[in-house]
Protein backbone atom coordinates (compact mmCIF):
# COMPACT_ATOMS: atom_id res chain seq x y z
CA UNK A 1 0.00 0.00 0.00
CA UNK A 2 1.80 3.21 -1.34
CA UNK A 3 1.40 6.56 0.43
CA UNK A 4 -1.00 7.61 -2.34
CA UNK A 5 -3.58 5.25 -1.40
CA UNK A 6 -3.05 5.79 2.20
CA UNK A 7 -3.59 9.43 1.67
CA UNK A 8 -7.05 8.76 -0.27
CA UNK A 9 -8.27 6.29 2.15
CA UNK A 10 -8.14 8.42 4.65
CA UNK A 11 -9.14 11.62 2.66
CA UNK A 12 -12.15 9.70 1.62
CA UNK A 13 -13.22 8.28 5.25
CA UNK A 14 -13.03 12.47 6.27
CA UNK A 15 -15.11 13.54 3.05
CA UNK A 16 -17.89 10.57 3.64
CA UNK A 17 -18.00 11.43 7.55
CA UNK A 18 -18.47 14.95 6.66
CA UNK A 19 -21.16 14.27 4.28
CA UNK A 20 -22.95 12.33 6.73
CA UNK A 21 -22.52 14.97 9.19
CA UNK A 22 -23.83 17.47 6.75
CA UNK A 23 -26.88 15.52 6.07
CA UNK A 24 -28.16 14.91 9.81
CA UNK A 25 -26.89 18.39 11.62
CA UNK A 26 -29.69 20.05 13.15
CA UNK A 27 -28.66 23.39 12.35
CA UNK A 28 -28.11 24.85 9.16
CA UNK A 29 -25.25 26.58 9.81
CA UNK A 30 -23.29 23.05 11.21
CA UNK A 31 -24.29 21.58 7.64
CA UNK A 32 -22.70 24.51 5.67
CA UNK A 33 -19.45 23.83 7.46
CA UNK A 34 -19.59 20.68 7.05
CA UNK A 35 -20.20 21.01 3.17
CA UNK A 36 -16.84 23.15 3.19
CA UNK A 37 -14.96 20.44 4.54
CA UNK A 38 -16.41 18.12 2.12
CA UNK A 39 -15.41 20.40 -0.56
CA UNK A 40 -11.93 20.14 1.24
CA UNK A 41 -11.59 17.10 0.41
CA UNK A 42 -12.66 17.01 -2.48
CA UNK A 43 -9.98 19.55 -3.61
CA UNK A 44 -7.21 17.33 -2.37
CA UNK A 45 -8.66 14.29 -4.44
CA UNK A 46 -8.51 17.33 -7.51
CA UNK A 47 -4.90 17.72 -6.92
CA UNK A 48 -4.14 13.98 -6.45
CA UNK A 49 -5.40 13.35 -9.87
CA UNK A 50 -3.12 16.10 -11.78
CA UNK A 51 -5.94 18.70 -11.51
CA UNK A 52 -4.79 21.69 -9.85
CA UNK A 53 -6.60 24.36 -11.45
CA UNK A 54 -9.94 22.82 -11.22
CA UNK A 55 -8.71 22.09 -7.21
CA UNK A 56 -8.41 25.52 -6.93
CA UNK A 57 -11.52 26.90 -8.98
CA UNK A 58 -13.15 24.17 -5.98
CA UNK A 59 -11.28 25.98 -3.24
CA UNK A 60 -12.18 29.45 -4.52
CA UNK A 61 -15.40 28.81 -6.06
CA UNK A 62 -17.01 26.13 -3.87
CA UNK A 63 -15.63 26.38 -0.94
CA UNK A 64 -15.18 30.54 -1.17
CA UNK A 65 -17.94 32.10 -2.53
CA UNK A 66 -20.87 29.40 -2.95
CA UNK A 67 -20.54 28.83 0.99
CA UNK A 68 -20.05 32.35 1.77
CA UNK A 69 -23.53 33.01 -0.21
CA UNK A 70 -25.36 29.67 2.22
CA UNK A 71 -24.14 30.82 5.28
CA UNK A 72 -25.09 34.43 4.52
CA UNK A 73 -28.58 33.71 3.76
CA UNK A 74 -29.05 31.05 6.37
CA UNK A 75 -27.63 33.90 8.86
CA UNK A 76 -29.59 36.66 7.15
CA UNK A 77 -33.12 34.45 7.62
CA UNK A 78 -32.25 33.52 11.06
CA UNK A 79 -33.54 29.63 9.88
CA UNK A 80 -30.84 27.40 11.74
CA UNK A 81 -33.14 25.32 13.28
CA UNK A 82 -36.74 24.18 11.61
CA UNK A 83 -39.02 22.84 14.10
CA UNK A 84 -39.57 19.55 13.56
CA UNK A 85 -42.64 18.49 11.51
CA UNK A 86 -44.19 15.51 11.28
CA UNK A 87 -46.23 16.29 7.93
CA UNK A 88 -44.93 12.96 6.46
CA UNK A 89 -44.14 9.94 8.67
CA UNK A 90 -43.76 7.58 6.11
CA UNK A 91 -41.27 9.96 4.18
CA UNK A 92 -38.10 9.08 6.22
CA UNK A 93 -38.32 5.20 5.61
CA UNK A 94 -39.21 5.65 2.44
CA UNK A 95 -36.47 8.44 1.23
CA UNK A 96 -34.12 5.38 2.95
CA UNK A 97 -35.37 2.71 1.11
CA UNK A 98 -34.80 4.99 -1.77
CA UNK A 99 -31.56 5.66 -1.31
CA UNK A 100 -30.40 1.99 -1.04
CA UNK A 101 -31.66 1.26 -4.41
CA UNK A 102 -30.07 3.77 -5.80
CA UNK A 103 -26.73 2.97 -4.30
CA UNK A 104 -27.40 -0.80 -5.45
CA UNK A 105 -27.85 0.15 -9.02
CA UNK A 106 -24.79 2.18 -8.56
CA UNK A 107 -22.69 -0.40 -7.24
CA UNK A 108 -24.24 -3.17 -10.04
CA UNK A 109 -23.24 -0.87 -12.48
CA UNK A 110 -19.55 -0.45 -10.83
CA UNK A 111 -18.70 -3.95 -9.98
CA UNK A 112 -20.71 -6.52 -11.84
CA UNK A 113 -20.86 -4.68 -15.35
CA UNK A 114 -17.19 -3.25 -14.71
CA UNK A 115 -15.95 -1.07 -17.24
CA UNK A 116 -12.66 0.76 -16.07
CA UNK A 117 -10.31 -0.92 -14.58
CA UNK A 118 -6.71 -1.95 -15.86
CA UNK A 119 -3.97 0.69 -15.31
CA UNK A 120 -3.48 4.12 -15.71
CA UNK A 121 -1.00 5.51 -17.63
CA UNK A 122 1.25 8.31 -16.70
CA UNK A 123 0.41 10.97 -17.53
CA UNK A 124 2.44 13.54 -19.01
CA UNK A 125 4.42 16.14 -16.97
CA UNK A 126 1.97 18.99 -18.00
CA UNK A 127 -1.26 17.42 -18.04
CA UNK A 128 -3.82 19.51 -16.18
CA UNK A 129 -1.90 22.54 -16.05
CA UNK A 130 -3.34 25.79 -15.38
CA UNK A 131 -1.60 26.72 -18.72
CA UNK A 132 -3.27 23.39 -21.00
CA UNK A 133 -6.64 24.18 -18.90
CA UNK A 134 -6.71 27.40 -20.32
CA UNK A 135 -5.32 27.02 -23.92
CA UNK A 136 -8.56 24.32 -24.63
CA UNK A 137 -10.55 26.54 -22.66
CA UNK A 138 -9.49 29.83 -25.13
CA UNK A 139 -9.31 27.24 -28.01
CA UNK A 140 -11.06 24.50 -28.84
CA UNK A 141 -14.09 25.29 -26.07
CA UNK A 142 -14.30 29.33 -26.45
CA UNK A 143 -18.34 29.32 -27.38
CA UNK A 144 -19.30 27.36 -24.21
CA UNK A 145 -16.87 29.57 -22.29
CA UNK A 146 -18.50 32.70 -23.60
CA UNK A 147 -22.05 31.31 -23.28
CA UNK A 148 -21.25 31.02 -19.82
CA UNK A 149 -20.54 34.87 -19.55
CA UNK A 150 -23.92 35.13 -20.63
CA UNK A 151 -25.28 32.44 -18.36
CA UNK A 152 -24.06 34.43 -15.51
CA UNK A 153 -24.69 37.70 -16.31
CA UNK A 154 -28.94 35.97 -16.91
CA UNK A 155 -28.34 34.37 -13.38
CA UNK A 156 -26.94 37.96 -12.09
CA UNK A 157 -29.93 39.77 -13.30
CA UNK A 158 -32.30 37.03 -11.89
CA UNK A 159 -30.91 37.39 -8.43
CA UNK A 160 -31.56 41.45 -8.30
CA UNK A 161 -34.86 41.12 -10.21
CA UNK A 162 -36.05 38.06 -7.25
CA UNK A 163 -34.44 40.26 -4.27
CA UNK A 164 -35.55 43.99 -4.93
CA UNK A 165 -38.29 44.98 -2.93
CA UNK A 166 -40.88 46.41 -5.42
CA UNK A 167 -41.44 50.31 -4.23
CA UNK A 168 -45.27 50.66 -3.01
CA UNK A 169 -46.27 47.00 -2.07
CA UNK B 1 -1.65 5.67 -8.48
CA UNK B 2 -5.91 5.12 -6.66
CA UNK B 3 -7.47 2.65 -9.10
CA UNK B 4 -9.85 4.81 -10.68
CA UNK B 5 -12.90 2.33 -9.20
CA UNK B 6 -12.20 3.90 -5.85
CA UNK B 7 -12.80 7.14 -7.12
CA UNK B 8 -16.18 6.18 -8.58
CA UNK B 9 -17.20 4.54 -5.20
CA UNK B 10 -16.39 7.44 -3.35
CA UNK B 11 -18.01 9.09 -6.20
CA UNK B 12 -21.63 7.39 -5.46
CA UNK B 13 -20.91 7.12 -1.93
CA UNK B 14 -21.16 10.53 -2.04
CA UNK B 15 -24.13 11.01 -4.83
CA UNK B 16 -26.49 8.72 -2.48
CA UNK B 17 -25.92 10.71 0.82
CA UNK B 18 -26.70 13.96 -1.60
CA UNK B 19 -30.07 12.16 -3.45
CA UNK B 20 -30.53 11.25 0.69
CA UNK B 21 -30.16 14.41 1.74
CA UNK B 22 -32.78 16.22 -0.89
CA UNK B 23 -35.39 13.55 0.02
CA UNK B 24 -35.26 13.99 4.08
CA UNK B 25 -34.02 16.95 5.01
CA UNK B 26 -36.59 19.56 5.58
CA UNK B 27 -34.74 22.56 5.27
CA UNK B 28 -34.74 24.03 1.89
CA UNK B 29 -30.90 25.43 2.57
CA UNK B 30 -29.75 22.10 3.39
CA UNK B 31 -31.73 20.36 0.11
CA UNK B 32 -29.51 22.70 -1.55
CA UNK B 33 -26.61 22.16 -0.25
CA UNK B 34 -27.23 18.40 -1.00
CA UNK B 35 -27.57 19.04 -4.69
CA UNK B 36 -24.18 21.08 -4.44
CA UNK B 37 -22.74 17.72 -3.07
CA UNK B 38 -24.40 15.72 -5.67
CA UNK B 39 -22.91 17.94 -8.45
CA UNK B 40 -19.71 17.93 -6.20
CA UNK B 41 -19.65 14.09 -6.81
CA UNK B 42 -20.29 14.04 -10.54
CA UNK B 43 -17.09 16.47 -11.19
CA UNK B 44 -14.97 13.98 -9.13
CA UNK B 45 -15.72 11.44 -11.46
CA UNK B 46 -15.19 13.66 -14.61
CA UNK B 47 -12.01 14.66 -13.35
CA UNK B 48 -11.04 10.71 -12.17
CA UNK B 49 -11.65 10.11 -15.86
CA UNK B 50 -9.93 12.50 -17.17
CA UNK B 51 -6.62 11.11 -15.51
CA UNK B 52 -7.35 7.69 -16.75
CA UNK B 53 -8.27 8.26 -20.17
CA UNK B 54 -5.78 11.81 -20.88
CA UNK B 55 -7.84 13.95 -22.54
CA UNK B 56 -8.63 17.30 -21.19
CA UNK B 57 -12.31 17.55 -21.62
CA UNK B 58 -13.52 16.20 -18.27
CA UNK B 59 -11.64 19.31 -16.65
CA UNK B 60 -13.19 21.94 -19.15
CA UNK B 61 -16.52 20.23 -18.04
CA UNK B 62 -16.27 20.35 -14.49
CA UNK B 63 -15.49 24.26 -15.02
CA UNK B 64 -18.23 24.58 -16.60
CA UNK B 65 -20.34 22.52 -14.16
CA UNK B 66 -19.13 25.04 -11.59
CA UNK B 67 -20.22 27.89 -13.55
CA UNK B 68 -23.71 26.35 -13.46
CA UNK B 69 -24.02 25.80 -10.19
CA UNK B 70 -22.87 29.47 -8.91
CA UNK B 71 -25.06 30.42 -11.06
CA UNK B 72 -27.89 27.99 -9.50
CA UNK B 73 -26.89 28.70 -5.87
CA UNK B 74 -27.32 32.73 -6.71
CA UNK B 75 -30.85 32.46 -8.33
CA UNK B 76 -32.41 29.38 -6.10
CA UNK B 77 -31.01 31.96 -2.60
CA UNK B 78 -32.76 34.38 -4.15
CA UNK B 79 -36.15 33.05 -4.75
CA UNK B 80 -35.59 31.51 -1.17
CA UNK B 81 -35.22 35.19 0.26
CA UNK B 82 -38.31 36.25 -1.49
CA UNK B 83 -40.36 33.05 -0.16
CA UNK B 84 -39.11 34.08 3.15
CA UNK B 85 -40.27 37.66 3.01
CA UNK B 86 -43.78 36.45 1.63
CA UNK B 87 -44.65 33.71 3.74
CA UNK B 88 -42.13 34.06 7.32
CA UNK B 89 -41.29 30.54 7.14
CA UNK B 90 -38.98 28.68 4.83
CA UNK B 91 -40.55 25.28 5.67
CA UNK B 92 -40.64 23.25 2.75
CA UNK B 93 -43.83 21.46 3.67
CA UNK B 94 -45.35 24.95 3.06
CA UNK B 95 -44.27 25.80 -0.13
CA UNK B 96 -47.12 23.99 -1.89
CA UNK B 97 -48.61 26.67 -4.05
CA UNK B 98 -46.61 29.14 -6.52
CA UNK B 99 -49.44 31.90 -5.25
CA UNK B 100 -47.68 33.97 -2.36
Amino acid sequence: MNAQLITFFILAIIAIAAAMAMLFSRSAVYSALFLVLNFGTVAVFYILLNAPFIAMAQVSVYAGAIMVLFLFVIMLLGTELLPPTNALPWQRPLAIFLGVILFAESGYLLFIRNAATGDVPQPIQTFGSPQAVGQALFSSYLLPFEVTSVLLLIAMVGAIVLAVREKGK
Amino acid sequence: MVPVTDYVALSAILFTIGALGVLIRRNPLVIFMSIELMLNAANLVFVAFTRVYNVLAGQIFVFFVMTVAAAEVAVGLALIVTIFRTKHSINIDEMNSLKG
